[in-house]
């Protein structure tokens, strides 16, 4: 029954060709919407997930700050009350895994006849825990450099680049703010932060080298901010509280009077970026598959007019035997096959656009498998749903009256 | 009785509802058509043959009274019950020939059987059997519309004829055909008549074409005014 009943459906479309394809062309352009537009919110999404997982997980900054001058309240940073002291009872705390002060400044590096404006970070060696940050080449430095003091240096991958060049650059010594640095290792690549930043382009030293040698200020064995890695995303809100009370205690401040730290939650500033990007992802999609709705529209659009057209067939063919059922199936047929054909192109076009986007803008895309399936299978089913009324009309059409119709 | 009627209509009405009221069509119509019969429905404009028709071939409901075709009670059936009687019982022909534009001969002809689940190479088979049965060996490939009105006709009594029915209904079947052609087209009616003891039941305004049947039925005003021989038709009025 299906082989000549497709023949039939067919028959149908081949008798006019350009209604047909203009019908089609609305599922192609839907589909194709709906996987461009998957693809690039996709690509967005995976950026920002990339971004998050370089930063490190579970994290908190706590910046130092908030502090009150002659009845004036200044903002974060404003006053240097972090000390190592902090870090280190902060380290204490049992929903902590890993705690490292960092005490950032910027400083011009040379190298032979290359120089390099760049950010210089005082920190200890969790740094690299905290941040879930790899060394390439070389060795990161220990506890005993901070102890010491010791002027050794880890230098970011854009460091890398733009002082060496080709050269391998551990075991090298550069210059910052004139005083020589042994470089002893080379940062694994870390691509772009967040809000767009080149996370490579950094030198780290251990902290105590940074507040005595390099960057001296007023207020001895104070740190710009703490980072702190929680053990678990669980123990996020636990350890957040902790902090604060310990730090509250070790500041000597009263009840009802403001912290002159900060503690925030980078993890779930991070989350909230994921966020935004799954909405915006999910957006694209949506307003994509009205452009889908649309193409269904235009197929039930085109088979309304074709049962109206071929009312006279339908009454003929219902004269010689049709059941009802023959009539929906031709019908419903011919508006399945439009669907998916249009559907198969839409999918082609929409790949093809996403790879093509991806060649000329640089845009992250990513197709998935499962965005093509959807995609394929709700267009199939835009093709029934919308399909199953212009049949029904037709199957349902009294023998006498259609081959009346003139 | 040893060869049951084929069709018995008893108390047949039909009325339509307008805005202006019921208007009847047909007033209890009594009539039984034994197999091998041929016969003529004549009748004047709104006399109800053509309502009659459609009744008999299944196409449109009776408001009251009892039509068996074959042995079945239409009344009782379903669509698709009703749907298969035509399939495989009633062959149609129409005056306007009512074949598929852009599709060709042997398409046309075998229309019947895609509904019937025959397979494609009987399908065929059967259909330019029947082509060459109604005299048109040789134009399986030809388009329905690219062809003569006499041969259009004789392509749609090939459909008619395919599913080997016991009766053709035949509604004007020479009405948009020439004086030589009709009496071609009667001849093949005819000759199904006599060879293949197919029933047929003719609507027609034309006495000369009335007059190849062996029975005659005048309808005027809904009702059946006159039942017998075709010799009866020099004396009825026009």
């Amino acid at each position: 029954m299906m082989g000549p009943m497709l023949a039939e459906a067919w028959h149908g479309m081949s008798a006019n060709r350009l209604r047909t394809f203009l019908t089609m062309l609305g599922m192609v352009i839907g589909v194709g919407a709906v996987i461009l537009m998957l693809a690039i919110g996709r690509g967005a999404q995976f950026q920002v997930d990339q971004s998050i997982a370089s930063m490190g997980s579970n994290l908190f900054i706590i910046l130092s700050g908030s502090s009150t001058a002659g009845g004036v309240r200044l903002g974060g940073g404003a006053a240097p009350t972090l000390t190592l002291g902090d870090a280190q009872a902060i380290a204490e705390l049992p929903s902590l895994a890993a705690v490292a002060p960092t005490v950032p400044g910027g400083a011009q590096i040379v190298y032979g006849q290359n120089n390099w404006g760049t950010q210089v970070l005082g920190t200890t060696p969790s740094y690299l825990e905290v941040r879930d940050w790899h060394i390439e080449a070389g060795y990161p430095f220990t506890d005993s450099d901070v102890r010491s003091a010791t002027r050794v240096a880890l230098i970011g991958q854009t460091v890398a680049k733009n002082l060496f060049g080709e050269e391998e650059p551990v075991g090298k010594t550069i210059r910052i703010k004139q005083s020589p640095y042994l470089v002893i290792g080379v940062l694994a690549a870390k691509g772009q932060s967040l809000d767009g930043r080149d996370q490579d382009d950094t030198i780290l030293v251990p902290v105590t080298t940074a507040q005595r040698k390099l960057f001296g200020t007023q207020f001895q064995g104070t740190v710009r901010f703490i980072m702190a890695q929680a053990t678990a995303p669980e123990a996020m809100a636990g350890a957040e509280r902790a902090i604060n009370q310990l730090l509250r205690q070790r500041h000597h401040l009263q009840e009802g009077t403001d912290s002159d730290f900060t503690v925030r939650n980078l993890t779930a500033v991070a989350n909230t970026a994921a966020e935004t990007a799954r909405i915006m992802s999910l957006m694209l999609g949506a307003i994509a598959s009205i452009s889908l709705v649309v193409g269904g529209i235009g197929i039930m659009n085109i088979m309304l007019v074709s049962v109206t057209e071929r009312t006279r067939e339908i009454g003929i063919r219902m004269a010689v035997g049709a059941r009802q059922r023959d009539i929906l199936l031709q019908f419903l047929l011919e508006a399945i096959i439009i669907s998916v054909v249009g559907c198969l192109v839409g999918v082609i076009l929409g790949v093809g656009g996403a790879v093509l986007a991806n060649k000329i803008t640089g845009t992250a895309v990513v197709i998935t498998l499962s965005s093509v399936v959807m995609a394929f299978l709700v267009a199939a089913g835009v093709g029934v749903f919308f399909g199953f009324y212009p049949a029904n009309k037709a199957a349902r059409l009294k023998p006498i009256d259609a081959l009346r119709y003139q | 009785m040893a060869s049951e009627a084929v069709i018995h209509v008893e108390r047949l009405c039909k009325q339509y509802e307008t805005a202006a009221g019921a208007v009847p069509v047909l007033r209890d119509v009594n009539l039984t058509i034994a197999p091998g019969e041929f016969v003529a429905v004549m009748g004047p404009s709104g006399s109800g043959k053509s309502t009659f028709m459609n009744i008999l071939g299944c196409l449109d409901t009776p408001t009251s009274g009892s039509y068996v075709l074959n042995g079945k009670d239409v009344g009782t059936l379903d669509t698709d019950q009703l749907a298969q009687l035509r399939n495989e019982v009633i062959g149609f022909v129409f005056q306007g020939f009512n074949l598929l534009p852009r599709a060709n001969l042997e398409d046309n002809v075998a229309l019947p059987l895609v509904y019937r689940g025959v397979t494609k190479t009987a399908r065929t088979a059967q259909a330019l059997e029947m082509l060459e049965k109604v005299g048109l060996k040789g134009y399986g490939n030809s388009m329905s519309n690219q062809i003569s009105g006499g041969q259009q006709q004789r392509a749609a009594i090939a459909r008619a004829l395919v599913n080997r029915p016991r009766l053709i209904l035949a509604d004007e079947p020479t009405g948009n055909l020439d004086t030589a052609t009709s009496r071609e087209i009667m001849h093949l009616f005819t000759r199904l008549n006599k060879e293949d003891g197919i029933t047929i039941v003719l609507v027609t305004h034309e006495h000369d074409i009335a007059a190849y049947a062996k029975r005659l039925v005048q309808f005027v005003d809904g009702r059946v005014v006159h039942d017998g021989a075709v010799t009866h038709l020099e004396e009825a009025p026009a």
